[in-house]
């Protein structure tokens, strides 16, 4: 007894924090499930009308189904990328070698905002209309750095040594590669892609400034919250979560796999 | 075919500004056991990648077979490695990892399978086939390494410090296992290692390096009895090492003036130049006895027991530095003692690299 009351501010700390996070999303999710019209307490469900609505929407599943293209063809464009510049960067000595590293990693540390605008003066300058490709482009912007530094920390020194056995036993380079680094990567592989695809998912800014008719999820939910409220905004806000929280389960579950 | 192995002609390898080794004139012949032997930096793991095709040499030549082999990449030459951190290929089974090398050959089917179990059963792991490597213990995997360089039937086989992350007990086990291997498969083996023990328990023939040179070679009694340099008499073995100057040189026979006298050896010299004795520990002896002369008193510094002997050090009247000595199971020194250390005149070998 004694010992749980010397807790006590331990866990009243942690509830607050945890209700900070979570509150909202738990607030987003059960109005989601509201009866009436208005997403506002009193909670009067459950029902699953919006989310029926949602998936009756025509511009919404559209929305959808640019996200998930954009997410998969970025995500891929993104790993394939920076596999081959970490194998690169990792296997051969190039000259100016770290600038080239830190150029790669560089856009990690700039804001979604500044990538954005420098990507519309420079799709505008050119000429590219903006259409799905173009955020395709932005997401590969912001994932290939990302999907570089993950798979570079993982060709070490100890990978080398395995690459040049192969090497040794009379495999050539495209053996190499196929047979030994990207097997022996896989994890990585898998985990970079996935957290690609996740951020993709739920990447609003660039996405809503080099979009114009065809958009990303995220995007038409903005458009949507423009007109006021709903729980139908709810309900979509409900899904995309669902989606991110299960790309992180199976993220989470690969390297757990990993690590045992 | 009669051709050695491996030909080093006139090898130097620079990183940079760095010799890493110079002007290297080897010849292996075929079937050896050779051993290149020699510390961290003395340029044995640089020679070995340059036989293996992982370094191109600045200069120079390498010859497997009597062919010229010196810009051949690794996945083109007859050699193959076993690294020290044995880089099995995690992702695949015991039997996947054997069989690479026969894959990437274009063996196939019944005959890979056939290979691989024989190579398998030879390193005495028929077994662990359908096991993956994680599963295996350092020297399973050791042995795991051996089978996968070997079942290819290499002209040479490289070996990279393959024992070092070893405990001692399994090491030398290993280095039973590997003499064994070696004279029942015949392929000539090159192997790199710091340890002198290790070099003499395996070796036919050691190759002493430091700073990039070959310092002695030949066969192991050779090099521990008879060192043809100062570097190789202190490397192989506790030594003590004498300096001084030739006096007289005649016909074979060498006088050298020590802080102990001046001592007749067997050698080739010049009057004048300095030169020193090597003295062998086991060499010095605390008792009197047919044909030996007497070097002096010697107090006791340190003294400890070694199972088979007593390893002492001792500090005899006129020399700067104390000696090794070692003394007899049954004789127990201890620290204070005096000794009158003698030694057959036969023993010393004249040192003058």
């Amino acid at each position: 007894m004694h010992g749980s009351l010397r807790h006590l501010p331990a866990f009243l700390y942690a509830g607050l924090i945890y209700g900070f996070i979570f509150l909202p999303v738990a607030v987003l999710v059960l109005f989601s499930f509201q009866g009436s019209r208005v997403p506002v307490p009193p909670f009067d469900g459950p029902s699953l009308a919006w989310y029926r609505a949602v998936f009756a929407d025509d511009r919404m599943m559209a929305a959808l189904g640019n996200s998930v293209l954009v997410a998969l063809v970025s995500s891929t464009l993104s790993v394939v990328l920076g596999f081959f510049a970490a194998y690169g960067l990792a296997r051969h000595r190039i000259v100016l070698g770290g600038l080239v590293q830190g150029f790669l990693t560089a856009p990690l540390t700039v804001s979604y905002l500044i990538i954005a605008m420098g990507l519309l003066i420079t799709f505008n300058t050119l000429g590219v209309p903006k259409s799905l490709i173009t955020i395709g482009i932005g997401h590969v912007v912001i994932n290939l750095p990302l999907c570089f530094a993950i798979l570079y920390s993982q060709m070490g020194a100890h990978q080398a040594q395995v690459e040049r056995a192969a090497r040794d036993l009379g495999a050539r380079e495209w053996q190499v590669l196929l047979l030994i680094t990207v097997p022996m990567l896989w994890p990585a592989l898998f985990a970079s892609f996935f957290l690609a695809v996740t951020f993709s998912w739920d990447e609003f800014i660039i996405a809503f400034m080099v979009s114009r008719f065809e958009v990303t999820l995220p995007v038409e939910i903005w458009s949507m919250l423009r007109s006021g409220l709903n729980p139908e905004t709810n309900a979509v806000g409900s899904f995309v979560f669902l989606i991110s929280v299960a790309l992180f389960v199976v993220l989470d579950m690969v390297l757990r796999r990993r690590r045992r | 075919m009669s051709a050695p192995a491996v030909e080093f002609r006139q090898i130097t390898m620079r990183f940079g500004e760095k010799l890493a080794v110079r002007d290297i004139d080897l010849t292996i012949p075929r079937g050896a056991f050779c051993v290149l032997l020699g510390p961290s930096g003395g340029g044995k793991t640089t020679l070995l990648n340059i036989l293996g095709g992982f370094l191109t040499p600045s200069q120079g030549q390498v010859l497997i077979d009597g062919q010229d082999v010196t810009g051949v990449p690794p996945a083109k030459r007859a050699t193959t490695t076993v690294f020290q951190d044995y880089a099995l290929f995690p992702h695949m089974s015991i039997a996947g990892n054997v069989g690479f090398g026969l894959k990437m050959r274009g063996v196939s089917g019944q005959e890979r399978t056939r290979r691989v179990a024989a190579a398998l059963e030879m390193v005495g792991l028929a077994e662990t086939a359908e096991r993956r490597t994680h599963e295996l213990s350092g020297g399973q995997r050791q042995r795991v390494a051996l089978a996968r360089a070997l079942v290819v039937e290499p002209a040479v086989l490289l070996l990279d410090e393959p024992l070092g992350a070893l405990d001692l007990k399994l090491r030398r086990q290993m280095q039973e296992e590997l003499k064994a291997i070696q004279k029942r498969v015949g392929t000539t083996f090159v192997h790199v290692t710091h340890d002198q023990e290790e070099a003499m328990a395996i070796g036919d023939e050691i190759v002493v390096m430091n700073h990039g040179a070959i310092e002695d070679k030949g066969p192991p009694e050779r090099i521990y009895l008879k060192p043809a340099s100062r570097f190789a008499a202190n490397f192989m073995g506790d030594n003590n090492v004498i300096e001084g100057r030739v006096s007289a040189a005649v016909e074979g026979r060498v006088t050298v003036e020590t802080a102990l006298g001046a001592f007749t050896v067997d050698g080739q010299a010049e009057p004048g130049q300095t030169a020193a004795l090597s003295l062998r520990p086991e060499h010095l002896q605390s008792g009197a006895g047919q044909g030996l002369i007497t070097l002096g008193t010697a107090r006791v510094l340190e003294a400890g027991f070694f199972g088979t002997h007593h390893q002492c050090t001792a500090q005899l009247e006129g020399l700067d530095s104390p000696l090794r000595l070692r003394l007899p199971q049954k004789q127990s020194p201890s620290r204070g003692d005096s000794l009158t250390l003698h030694v057959d005149p036969g023993d010393l070998v004249l040192l003058t690299g």
